[in-house]
């Protein structure tokens, strides 16, 4: 592969110049070729591959031989229409999206209305929303659009209000000619439209003119979210689409053996069908109330699943057999270090969920999904129809955090739905979604430094986890590309790691090497998939190493960094959270960097770890260390909205706090034992640091990097940093309350808990 | 079938349905009111958090039996007619604090913070942290900080 790629259709001509299309449609449609990117410029092998290519340039690269347009609309009441070809879970997308036409059109933000397109077989590659590759991808066919969509407008203008285009100027949806005549560009939209689909070139506007892109803009949809006017899956109003659930197995991916009480439940109260189906007994019902009630009533047997007699314990062993060696102890001094990372939850609170009519010869199908085309050829080989003859739309998502990636609840109802031949509401119980959905792998990393006075030498790190399936699209871009990257036939999630895996540091010559062992949990990757674990682990080696030489943990990274935007956010967060400062006993700062996505961050924690804190009455929930204050600075490149990118690094920011300290799943006899949120403990209020700072850095890049998974690295590993630092013992147990149960496990059978009957008397 | 008559939202309505069906699938499956979300249905995420006589409860918790005629049940569909504005000024507080992520939490979270600070307000004393890191609603997308300032804002304006 070279630095160019092919066909003139694609090149940018000159520096801002791009090719575009008016597509023939009665009002004006305008478009542009999704991958009209820069390529990525991939050079000869050498050890760090991180900086010749990153995860985002093969997504990048993959897309562009597709042909797929996306295309921009002008409306006759004056709003601008978009089908945004990705999914929207919450990480701001459809707002940066809304923002990049406003920019180029010169339109109100209120009038780009942007939804979610369905899937789209024809953009092969380019319809998956991961590796926090929206923006980047998107980031320049969007703006070329739009650009397009003013230049007919204006010429369109130019007709009307009889003047020279030269002399009209565009301003808030409205085109204004020097002696006060204007126009809406609602009124020109069947003016501007063409008969004809042709080609146009463009001149995008210039990073110093920009008037909307890098301003902070609230989110588009605030308003829907605030009123519970949004819609997602499960408020749809699909014609008889009624509530279903399924009765699953008491231990991971168990199967039905057979039922004992079939024609009792079916007789319930509301219950319309019990069927039998892969993943266990599918129970449909005039409300989700009554289902939970008849999946609670089924008397299943069952067969062994996939982890029978599995625990954390024997896990652990499976992944010491599978550990690639560190090599050689060198001559020199070395600092080493082996962590563990139990099972974690990606479940978002919106739990797995499909609406799915199929009927003979046709399905369709409602969900939110990132990768709604291998969801869409999984949904037809299921079904055993044509591809062309499933439908998936893409709903507005509640959360993915790489959960949303696979599409299990749009299968299983589409399998319920053929099976009963009615239309399907499928939810997941919380329990399911905890105990039978996907997981974060759990991991170990071993990691060796040598060093010598005040160079390190080198830095070898050895990963190894439970598999991680990335068999939804993402895996399919990897291997199609693998074969053109210079990492040799060594798989894809191999190819994955050392994309994501930078190496930050002068650290001398080194390693970081992947092995994956044990394929019978469900796992997907997790938002930063393998980076906070990895940089966690790298981070509190790198405060061991700054010890060893004498030399504070900031001043160390600062000095080992090996380029100045790093040392800019680092810098910065020390600078900000006043790094150093004299903290009481038994509390302390940590400071921690990580580098992906083509951005940049640092992050500053405070963390009180004192007694009187670690045990402050929680009911039903866990206390611990508090993390008291959080500074992060981020350098993304071109940031489109830097709101949007605040509210990211604060999810981040508690998913670190979390992943360093209280969230894991418990693997016991073959299941976990977690199946509610006050068993599985992610970020409460009571763990939110009163202090959050975020710092976008002033971007000095005239392109987007990725943002919604960035901070969570290094958050992780600056809370664990800090927590160190804070108890004098480097922590090597992630989350440091895992050998703890903080709860008491629901049963397994029936399935899932019932619903209390005591709401009223909690009225507060 | 049996009836169980209530309010909802300032309406008088009647559903037929089994008296231990959770009022949270009353609301969602049978009058199509969806702003209160399922994320747990055993009264530990609050996602469903709504309001009854101006108070938050869980309908996920609540059989609709134990409803009465004159019980007045605010969804967050319902909350702005409370104060007779398009919005109710926990609401803008949350719009001028940009603090939902993907949403799915945030009708239960207004929901609570409104009842929380009429709480603060019936014991004479406004909101304090400790209120704050009481409220147990999730937000997985981790909006926990937008959260506190907008309704330590909202609760200026109530
Ligand atoms: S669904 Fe009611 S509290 Fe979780
Ligand atoms: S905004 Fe997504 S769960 Fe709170």
């Amino acid at each position: 592969m070279t630095g160019s790629h092919d066909g003139g259709l694609n090149e940018a001509i000159g520096r801002r110049r791009f090719l575009g299309y008016v597509v023939a449609a009665p009002t004006l449609v305008v478009a542009a070729e999704l991958g009209l990117t820069p390529a990525p410029d991939v050079r000869l092998p050498t050890p760090e591959l991180t900086e010749l290519l990153d995860l985002n340039d093969m997504m990048t690269a993959a897309a562009l031989p597709t042909s797929g347009l996306i295309s921009v609309e002008v409306n006759r009441d004056g709003t601008v229409s978009f089908a945004l070809p990705r999914a929207e879970v919450g990480q701001g997308i459809t707002t940066s999206t809304a923002m990049l036409i406003a920019e180029e059109m010169a339109v109100p933000l209120e009038r780009v209305r942007v939804t979610l397109a369905n899937a789209r077989p024809e953009l092969v590659f380019n319809q998956l929303t991961g590796g926090s590759n929206t923006t980047i991808a998107t980031y320049v066919p969007i703006r070329v659009a739009a650009a397009i969509a003013r230049l007919r407008l204006l010429a369109a203008a130019a007709t009307e209000l009889g003047s020279a285009v030269t002399d009209l100027t565009l301003k808030a949806g409205v085109i204004a000619n020097r002696s006060g005549g204007s126009v809406d560009i609602g009124a020109l939209a069947e003016k501007a439209a063409s008969t004809r689909t042709q080609q146009v070139s463009v001149e995008l506007t210039a990073r110093e003119n920009f008037t909307v892109i890098g301003r902070p803009h609230n989110r588009i949809d605030a308003r829907d979210a605030v009123t519970g006017r949004k819609k997602f899956a499960m408020d749809l109003d699909v014609p008889d689409a009624k509530p279903t659930m399924v009765c699953r197995p008491p231990t991971i991916n168990g199967k039905v053996g057979s039922v004992a009480n079939l024609a009792e439940v079916r007789a319930m109260p509301g219950v319309t069908d019990v069927v039998t189906i892969s993943t266990g007994v599918a129970v449909r019902a005039e409300t989700f109330g009554q289902c939970i009630d008849a999946v609670r009533a089924l008397r299943v047997s069952w067969k062994a699943g996939t982890a029978e007699g599995k625990s954390d314990e024997t896990v652990l062993r499976k992944l010491e057999a599978a550990e690639l060696p560190l090599g050689l102890k060198p001559l020199t001094p070395t600092v080493e270090g082996k962590f563990t990372f139990y099972f974690r939850s990606n479940s978002a609170l919106e739990p797995n969920c499909a609406i799915a009519d199929v009927r003979a010869g046709r399905a369709e199908i409602w969900s939110a999904l990132k990768s709604p085309l291998v969801a869409k050829q999984a949904i037809a080989a299921k079904l055993g129809l044509p591809v062309g003859s499933v439908t998936v739309h893409v709903t507005e998502g509640g959360g993915s955090f790489g959960r949303k990636l696979f599409f299990d609840a749009a299968l299983e109802a589409a399998e319920v739905s053929q099976r009963i031949g009615k239309p399907v509401k499928l939810m997941w119980h919380r329990a399911d979604d905890s105990r039978q959905g996907r997981t974060h792998p759990m991991a170990t990393s071993r990691v060796r430094a040598a060093y010598l006075g005040n160079t390190v030498l080198s830095y070898k790190q050895r990963h190894t986890s439970v598999s991680t399936d990335l068999g939804h699209g993402l895996g399919e871009i990897i291997t199609a590309m693998a074969a053109r990257l210079p990492v040799g036939d060594i798989g894809f999630s191999q190819t994955f790691f050392h994309l994501s895996q930078a190496m930050s540091y002068n650290f001398g010559a080194g390693s970081q090497l992947l092995s994956e062992t044990d394929k019978s949990f469900n796992t997907g990757s997790m938002r930063n998939v393998y980076s906070p674990d990895v940089t966690c682990a790298r981070e509190l080696i790198v405060d061991q190493l700054a010890a060893r030489m004498g030399k504070d943990p900031y001043r160390f990274r600062h000095d080992f960094l090996r380029d100045d935007r790093s040392r800019a956010v680092l810098a910065k967060v020390a600078e900000v959270g006043a790094w150093g400062r004299s903290m009481p006993a038994g509390t302390a700062q940590g400071i921690a960097f990580h580098a992906e996505y083509k951005a940049v961050s640092a992050v500053l924690v405070e963390i009180d770890c004192r007694p009187g804190t670690v045990n402050r009455p929680i009911r039903d929930g866990v206390a611990g260390p508090r993390v008291t204050k959080v500074v992060i600075a981020v350098d993304v490149g071109l940031a489109v909205n830097p709101r949007g990118l605040e509210a990211q690094m604060m999810g981040c920011a508690m998913d670190g706090i979390a992943l360093a300290l209280t969230s894991s799943l418990h693997l016991r006899d073959g299941y976990f034992l977690e199946a509610s949120w006050d068993n599985y403990f992610y970020t409460r209020q009571w763990n939110t640091p009163p202090e959050l700072q975020i710092v976008v850095m002033p971007s000095t890049s005239e392109e987007p990097g990725g943002a919604g998974e960035l901070g969570v690295a290094a958050s992780m590993a600056a809370v664990a940093c800090a927590y160190g630092r804070a108890t004098g013992t480097m922590p090597t147990s992630f989350p440091i309350n895992h050998g703890t149960l903080s709860f008491t496990p629901k049963p397994t059978v029936p399935p899932i808990p019932p619903s209390p009957t005591d709401g009223l008397n909690h009225a507060r | 079938m049996p009836e169980h008559t209530f309010r909802v939202n300032g309406e008088q309505v009647t559903v037929n349905v089994a008296g231990d069906v959770r009022l949270l699938w009353v609301l969602r499956d049978i009058l199509g009111i969806t702003g209160p979300k399922y994320g747990c249905g055993i009264n530990v995420c609050k996602a469903c958090t709504s309001h009854i006589n101006g108070k938050a409860v869980n309908p996920c918790a609540i059989p609709v039996a134990d409803l009465q005629p004159t019980d007045e049940v605010t969804t967050i569909e319902g909350l702005p007619a409370t104060v007779g504005k398009d919005l109710h000024p926990m609401q803008q507080a949350w719009l001028d604090h940009d603090v939902a992520q993907c949403g799915y939490c945030q009708p239960g979270q207004i929901m609570a913070a409104v009842a929380l600070v009429r709480r603060a307000a019936a014991e004479g004393r406004g909101i304090t942290d400790a209120d704050l890191d009481g409220l147990r609603n999730i937000c997985r997308c981790g909006t926990y900080s937008r959260i506190r300032e907008a309704i330590k804002a909202g609760a200026e304006n109530m």
